[in-house]
């Protein structure tokens, strides 16, 4: 493998992370609101039990692809930083808003319920959002003008049915991912009620995303028919992505000896495994370009001191981080005392 | 307004905005690692009080601080293009260990604030220790770019093109370790220096239960060692700044002085105003050769004034006004917290009200010599995004659509400011500090 290479699998590992740990935060928020006023189920407490420790980490996985993308593609930082200027400043006001609000909602309770609705709101949409970016990146959205400055369409991808079907796509897949990946919470607290209400939510959701992914593909604008072909060509991946979704969503129903049926352990390992499937194969058709036609991994590449002084700060960052987030795991998401215990929200602190 | 003035609008603003919320971030911190050891050396429960409130601050301050860190963390990109080009090709190392420092301060500050409960002693200061041991180094990194912005080293900038990067030579420019020290020292200070306000505030308030006034005189007499001492490290470090300037930027040593002819025995101007007509400082306090001694400890030493300079490549004169704002706070700090540590410990006296007074205007003051010195230090290498390398205008983003998101972004942040402020009310309010604490022994 070439630096370039290399260099983009490692921000594609980053984008993958950010991608599942902010659908399971964005969806969380959702769903704590969605569960906010029912006092028969303790699906949103167990929401919050996730999200309060976790959204300041999840956050800064975002702000390593900026950095990432700077680091090892500076001229792809040049362009992407031009042509996106207007949604991602849309994107920050939200994330800005939904972050504060959900601090502040567990912090009043004099205006915790609207505090609540409007940062579990803006979350829903951030995932979806974030997500156009794809689509500006197959082209078609970007002009060049007469001076040589990129800049976007805005107007034209507003119109453009593709970008609604990957805000559909964004969404759903935000929702099925926090669903499986709460139920599966709620399940290793021994809380088989609140695992009931968000298995029963997966099992709708499931075949939604599915429909969206397809919508998404069959909507490309006419600029993006290059990755539609190419994404032919990748088909094992694909195929081998819908049948990982299947062992997934049907360990839904799988038998246990005890309790109430599914495995939600596997089913949200194997949807994991389903994106991760699919976005390789879709990663490697829309090699070696970064913003179709204009940018490619390897004009955008940095220089290579720059590059192996990256990879060093990047041993070094995950080992001296390892222990770290070890610790965070086991005090958050292995501590049953910790899901399962009382009914408030609020930190002890 | 054209977009190069928009977009250093917007990025200033945005700056000035997280950078409250960012150096209470390091600051804070530091306060509850010191209460949490006082707690373990006096055993007295006041100061786990102590930790616990301030950590409850803290985390409602990072519910602003995260995001607005994250705006003009992707802002750089989305607003300098041009720069972060360059930034990513020469200086895109300490940018990323800036996120793993961010990580070990999110990490352990969930751990710190949700599981202390489950933690033993020593795990929880353990924690917060690498709180605040990843928001400092944070600082540290963030401020490397911007020591880099100033004294540029460690590659080639011809037509365009980046060549012959040494990522070390660029990481250990030679403002780094003076400016770095100087965050973070001041960041430090600030910290102290606002929980000492808000202590101050509470023993100048009538009628509170003797109980009480013990606990806020313990925080204020905390605040005031952690206070005194980063302000006097501040200060002798702005001193080792100024030798910098003088070495590496005579240019913006000569603005910050306005010095128009170069001299030896060069004098101090405090406050006044630059006024390029008469060639001089207007209406400010003149202290004669000081200037010339405070750049390299000799009275006859030659500082170079504003007319070696070509005209267009002076920064804006204003940066005087700053320079002397961050200079006298610093300094008006470093006293008061002297002299109300020699009344409370030597003469062993109660702090007369004006000097509470004083001090709890301390916090918003030292917030205010924060905000002039970054503005000062970036406004003072203007026309230069990095000095001598690029020019800010060739840097910014084209876009045209800077004026809208402007008026979003502000909206946004006092929107921010003002609910912060009801938010952090309304918590302390429904828990007031009395049932907190133990009673008074014979009561």
């Amino acid at each position: 493998m070439n630096q370039a290479t290399i260099a983009v699998s490692i921000l594609w590992a980053f984008i993958f992370a950010y991608a599942i740990l902010g659908s399971v935060d964005f969806g969380a928020g959702f769903w704590a609101l969605v569960y906010d006023r029912n006092k028969n189920t303790r699906a949103a407490q167990i929401a919050n039990r996730y999200l309060s420790p976790s959204w300041e980490v999840t956050n800064v996985f975002l702000v390593l692809i900026a950095v990432a993308l700077v680091g090892f593609f500076p001229k792809a930082a040049y362009w992407f930083g031009t042509v996106l200027i207007v949604p991602v400043s849309l994107v920050l006001i939200l994330l800005t808003v939904r972050s504060s609000f959900m601090v502040y909602s567990y912090s009043t309770s004099r205006f915790s319920r609207i505090l609540r609705w409007i940062s579990g709101l803006t979350g829903v949409l951030i995932p979806g959002l974030l997500l156009s970016v794809l689509p500006i990146s197959l082209g078609g959205f970007v002009e060049v003008t007469e001076n040589a400055q990129p800049h976007l369409l805005f107007g034209k991808l507003l119109r453009s049915p593709t970008e609604y079907s990957h805000l559909a796509f964004g969404i759903t897949s935000e929702l099925f991912l926090a669903t499986l990946f709460l139920s599966d919470y709620a399940h290793e607290a021994d809380d088989l009620s609140t695992y009931r209400v968000y298995r029963k939510a997966a099992k709708w959701l499931g075949p939604l995303t599915l429909a969206t992914a397809v919508l998404a593909t069959y909507t490309m604008a006419p600029e993006a028919e290059w990755i539609v072909s190419r994404i032919g060509e990748q088909w094992p991946w694909f195929l081998a992505s819908v049948v990982s979704f299947g062992i997934g969503y049907s360990a839904l129903w799988w038998k246990r000896k005890a309790g109430i049926p599914g495995w939600p352990r596997f089913a949200v390992t194997f949807v994991i495994g389903q994106y991760f499937l699919a976005s390789m194969g879709y990663g490697i058709a829309h090699l070696p370009y970064l913003l179709h036609p204009y940018v490619t991994i390897d004009e955008a590449i940095t220089n290579p001191s720059t590059f192996r002084a990256l990879l060093v700060s990047y041993s070094i960052g995950i080992a001296v981080l390892a222990p770290g987030f070890y610790m965070f795991w086991r005090l958050f998401l292995k501590d049953k005392k910790y899901i399962g215990k009382g009914p408030d929200a609020e930190p002890k602190a | 307004m054209d977009s190069v003035v928009l977009a250093r609008a917007l990025f200033g603003t945005s700056m000035a905005f997280h950078i409250i919320f960012a150096t209470l971030g390091v600051g804070v911190p530091l306060m509850i690692v010191f209460a949490e050891i006082m707690s373990g050396i006096t055993k007295n429960p006041d100061y786990s009080v102590m930790a616990k409130r301030w950590t409850k601050a803290q985390a409602i301050l990072l519910g602003v601080a995260i995001p607005s860190g994250t705006i003009v963390g992707v802002m750089l990109s989305l607003l300098w293009p041009g720069f972060m080009e360059i930034v990513g090709q020469v200086i895109s190392v300490p940018f990323q260990i800036e996120i793993w420092a961010f990580f070990l301060e999110a990490l352990f500050m969930s751990i710190y604030i949700y599981a202390a409960d489950r933690l033993s002693r020593k795990l929880r200061i353990f924690s917060v220790i690498m709180v605040s041991l990843g928001s400092a180094a944070s600082a540290v990194l963030i401020t490397n770019v911007h020591a880099w912005m100033n004294t540029p080293t460690g590659f080639k900038y011809v037509d365009g093109v980046v060549s012959d990067v040494n990522a070390l030579k660029a990481v250990f420019n030679p403002s780094f370790g003076v400016t770095a020290f100087h965050v973070v020292a001041s960041a430090f200070m600030t910290g102290a220096f606002c929980i000492g306000s808000i202590a101050a505030y509470k023993l100048l308030k009538r009628g509170q239960p003797e109980r009480e006034r013990i606990y806020h005189r313990k925080c204020l007499q905390l605040a005031l060692f952690v206070g005194f001492t980063c302000s006097l490290a501040t200060a002798l470090n702005g001193h080792l700044t100024a030798q910098m300037l003088h070495n590496y930027l005579p240019l913006k040593l000569a603005a910050a002085e306005g010095l128009f002819e170069t001299t030896d025995h060069a004098p101090l101007e405090i406050f006044g105003s630059t006024n390029v007509e008469e060639q001089r400082v207007v209406g400010g306090i003149q202290i004669p050769w000081v200037l010339s001694f405070l750049a390299a400890d000799r009275f006859d030493t030659v500082v170079k004034g504003l007319n070696d300079f070509p005209r267009e490549l002076w920064p804006p004169l204003y940066v005087h006004t700053l320079f002397n704002l961050m200079v006298v706070i610093g300094t008006g700090l470093l006293a008061l917290s002297f002299f109300a540590l020699f009344i409370t410990f030597i003469r062993k006296r109660p702090l007369p009200k004006w000097m509470l007074a004083l001090l709890m205007v301390g916090g918003p003051l030292s917030l205010i010599g924060i905000e002039t010195g970054w503005i000062f230090s970036c406004t003072g290498r203007q026309p230069w995004v990095i000095s001598g390398v690029q020019l800010t205008a060739d840097a910014a983003t084209r876009s045209q659509d800077i004026g809208i998101l402007f008026a979003l972004f502000i909206g946004l942040y006092v929107m921010l400011m003002a609910i912060t402020i009801l938010v952090m009310r309304f918590y302390f309010r429904r828990r007031p500090i009395g049932p907190e604490l133990t009673p008074l022994e014979g009561r």
